[in-house]
């Protein structure tokens, strides 16, 4: 099906729109969903698969043909492909959702991924993504688009190296306990890791730049996907607040403190 | 992770305490100042132990005798320039503990020092010789707080970062924000009548005040914690004590409008070719953004090339402010998100157009993050300063126009004394509220030596004086800039200034040595 001669990588990044990690997330009152009237931005780990693909057309040059960034979302959602614009993408997709619709869930967004991918005149050679978002933290997105395109997958990198002649890359992913390097043949799809790269600031030449960038539109039905969700939020809660700690007198009191808890010596 | 880079700026100051601390400590007060006044003694803390929580009372005398270093974070600013030699901290819980401990002093002539998050910059918050460290930690609850007419009636002790996080829910904030936030008491903002970052919008203390409590230094409490913004009944006596550096009474509680919290705000830091773009720009941003313009902050190159060496927010591309020679943070604060951004982007267009020559390059926050990071660069100038070597800190207010000519006249000035090398100054840099004609002059030297401090005064202060400018803008007189307060203030108010003294605290007890010239 690939053209073997197409030498020229083109890249696709998914971003999702997130309330700010600096925000103080509240629970409504009925405990099933958060309070979304606050400040929104890219979800951080988006950030970073923007800014490696980005520094990966610096690297390349010219060998990577086009970088397309794509939103999930509400017509808000288009803000997030702006800054990706600014920070060096391309071009835009935005997959809008009506504002009071249900946040998508990771099976659905890894269809309309895939769908769009199909779309493209110019077949998708890789995928970088964040590999979860802050918000929900389900962290499935990367895995089930690989899996449904039948594509190789590189998790949780800290370090990618493309190997554009061959068709190859080669990637670092955090594990437990270490580093795990793979090599894998592109199509590909790479979720990335905190420490993959510092995210740069989108620079105010680059975000005027920006506002001129193509973005196109689809509904969720132009690309034959249902978005309804599968999954029932049954309750939300915050987390137990963290008691502050008091001062102890003398080490007997500490250990005496201790054996109370529950906790003995080894 | 990513929540501690969030804290990671409230907990700066406590940090950058910390970071100088193991720093050599240089004796600069001077210890042969003469006094009446008596050193605290056994009997007294024995008087004290009467009312006060054991918890209340840190003191090396007997019974206490608490290690000396515990009190060492009290008798020391946290620069290491100033350096207390006082027995006996004193935590009141309580209004009328102060009250009680204030009264005893009076009868004993014993000087206090009332003490807020100790993060002046002046001297003003540590004893000069063994005075009692009168300390308002524990006095740290909110009273009350009115949603309806945003009055916010506080404990001297309330840490400002605290606050702010106290009034975040009922979508109001502090009118004032400094870097120190983390660590300040609104107490020490008040009797300090500091500036900082919102000055710009919110205007001084002077007008966001309403009322305070005071204990006088006969130890009668003075009750004017008013929630009224108009109230033309006679003489505004709280307006003494802001700004009085607790030379005539301790604030104990605080009756401050809190403004509703800005639904949308943006920072911009621009990258200019030179100090001509600065003042042309902003007669531009303060036309344009009109009511929403919040700040407007100025850095030179080396205080931002400092700050962002010493990793306290991501700085620019290099290669995108290659050239430029300084910097201008931009916030805007309003009501609307939308109509903020289109005058905000009209504004960027306007001045990024290469024609008008005005800018080399600039980031718009894209995120609460990176408005935090941005901020951080220009809120961390101290901190990277104090970790680069000794800082001499002059905070003065000059016309904008003349903020360059003013450290470029200091620099040249300490070149031909043959100081700007290495082992003496390392680096003379400005930066501050370009909005309210105040600058910071940072002098970064290896060491604080005699030599440079002679160099540099009445150097600067004449210079100051030249432009009709004030010596101290923000950061008050202290003990450092007694002398220097005539460069700014006439005989005849400085000898108004000793009348009122005379007449609030006629033993001199309270916060002795500081301020007044002697």
């Amino acid at each position: 099906m690939r053209p073997t001669s197409a030498r020229f990588l083109n890249v696709l990044v998914p971003v999702k729109r997130c309330v700010d990690y600096a925000v103080k997330i509240r629970v409504n009152p009925d405990q099933k969903g958060i309070d979304l009237n606050v400040k929104h931005s890219m979800n951080p780990f988006d950030e970073i698969a923007v800014e490696e693909a980005v520094r990966l057309r610096e690297k390349l040059k010219d060998a990577v043909k086009s970088i397309k960034v794509l939103t999930v979302g509400p017509p808000k959602a288009a803000e997030t492909l702006r800054t990706a614009l600014a920070m060096g993408a391309d071009s835009g997709i935005h997959i809008e959702l009506p504002e009071t619709a249900p946040a998508p869930e990771p099976l659905s967004i890894a269809k309309l991924i895939k769908a769009s991918i199909e779309k493209q005149s110019e077949p998708v050679d890789l995928v970088i993504m964040g590999k979860q978002a802050i918000d929900d933290d389900a962290g499935q997105t990367g895995q089930m688009l690989a899996g449904l395109l039948g594509w190789s997958q590189a998790t949780f990198a800290s370090k990618v190296e493309v190997d554009e002649a061959n068709k190859l890359a080669h990637v670092t992913r955090e594990i437990d306990g270490g580093l795990e390097e793979v090599k894998c043949k592109l199509p590909l799809v790479v979720t990335t890791d905190l420490r993959l790269n510092e995210p740069r600031y989108a620079s105010l030449p680059n975000i005027m730049k920006a506002k001129k960038k193509p973005i196109e539109k689809f509904k969720p039905s132009d690309l034959g996907v249902d978005v309804t969700p599968i999954l029932e939020t049954i309750k939300i809660s915050e987390p137990q607040k963290r008691v502050g700690g008091t001062k102890v007198g003398s080490v007997d009191e500490l250990v005496a403190k201790l054996k109370a808890a529950g906790i003995t010596a080894v | 992770m990513l929540s501690a880079v969030a804290r990671q700026r409230v907990l700066a100051r406590a940090s950058a305490w910390k970071a100088s601390s193991s720093f050599l400590h240089q004796r600069w007060a001077s210890t042969t100042v003469s006094s009446n006044l008596n050193s605290v003694t056994e009997e007294d803390l024995a008087h004290f132990s009467s009312f006060l929580a054991p918890s209340s009372i840190l003191s090396t005398l007997s019974p206490s005798n608490t290690p000396a270093d515990e009190l060492t974070p009290f008798n020391d600013d946290w620069m290491g320039k100033y350096k207390g030699r006082s027995t006996t901290v004193l935590k009141p819980r309580t209004t009328e503990e102060v009250s009680k401990i204030v009264k005893h002093c009076n009868e004993k002539r014993i000087g206090i020092v009332p003490q807020g998050g100790n993060t002046g910059l002046v001297g003003g918050s540590v004893p000069v010789r063994d005075e009692l460290i009168l300390s308002l930690s524990n006095l740290n609850k909110v009273r009350s707080f009115d949603s309806v007419s945003g009055i916010l009636v506080a404990d001297a002790g309330c840490i400002l970062q605290s606050l702010t996080d106290y009034l975040a829910p009922h979508s109001h904030i502090m009118p004032i924000d400094l870097g120190a936030k983390g660590s300040c008491h609104i107490g020490g903002n008040v009797s300090t009548n500091a500036g900082g970052l919102r000055l710009m919008r919110y205007g001084s203390l002077h007008g966001a005040v309403l009322g305070l409590e005071v204990v006088m230094p006969d130890g009668t409490i003075l009750n004017q914690l008013s929630g009224l913004r108009k109230d033309n009944t006679g003489y505004d006596l709280k307006q003494l004590f802001i700004g009085a550096e607790g030379t005539l009474g301790v604030v104990t509680g605080i009756s401050i409008l809190a403004p509703v919290m800005p639904a949308a705000t943006n920072a911009v830091v621009l990258a200019l070719p030179s100090f001509d773009q600065v003042i042309p720009l902003f007669k531009i941003v303060k036309r344009d953004m009109g009511e929403i313009l919040s700040a407007f902050e100025y850095m030179d190159r080396e205080s931002y090339t400092l700050s962002v060496k010493h990793g306290q927010g991501k700085g620019l591309s290099e290669e995108e402010i290659e050239g430029a020679q300084c910097f201008v943070l931009i916030e805007t604060s309003g009501g609307n998100k939308e109509h903020d951004e289109e005058k905000l982007s009209n504004l960027l267009e306007k001045v990024m157009d290469p024609d008008a020559g005005l800018v080399t390059s600039g980031v718009l926050a894209q995120s609460p993050a990176q408005f935090e990071s941005l901020w951080a660069i220009r809120e961390g100038i101290p901190e990277a300063i104090g970790k680069s070597g000794k800082a001499y800190k002059y905070d003065v207010s000059i016309p904008a126009s003349k903020f360059k000519e003013f450290v470029d006249k200091t620099k040249d000035h300490l070149l031909s004394k043959g100081l700007l090398h290495e082992n003496a100054i390392k680096g003379v840099v400005g930066y501050g509220h370009f909005g309210d004609g105040n600058i910071h002059l940072n002098i970064v030297a290896a060491a604080y030596t005699p030599e440079i401090a002679a160099a540099l005064e009445p150097f600067v202060f004449e210079l100051v004086a030249s432009y009709n400018g004030s010596v101290s803008a923000e950061h008050g007189i202290g003990y450092a800039k007694t002398s220097a307060m005539r460069y700014s203030k006439d005989q005849t108010s400085i000898e108004l200034m000793k009348k009122i003294k005379k007449l609030f605290d006629p033993n001199g007890i309270m916060n002795p040595w500081k301020v007044l010239p002697q």
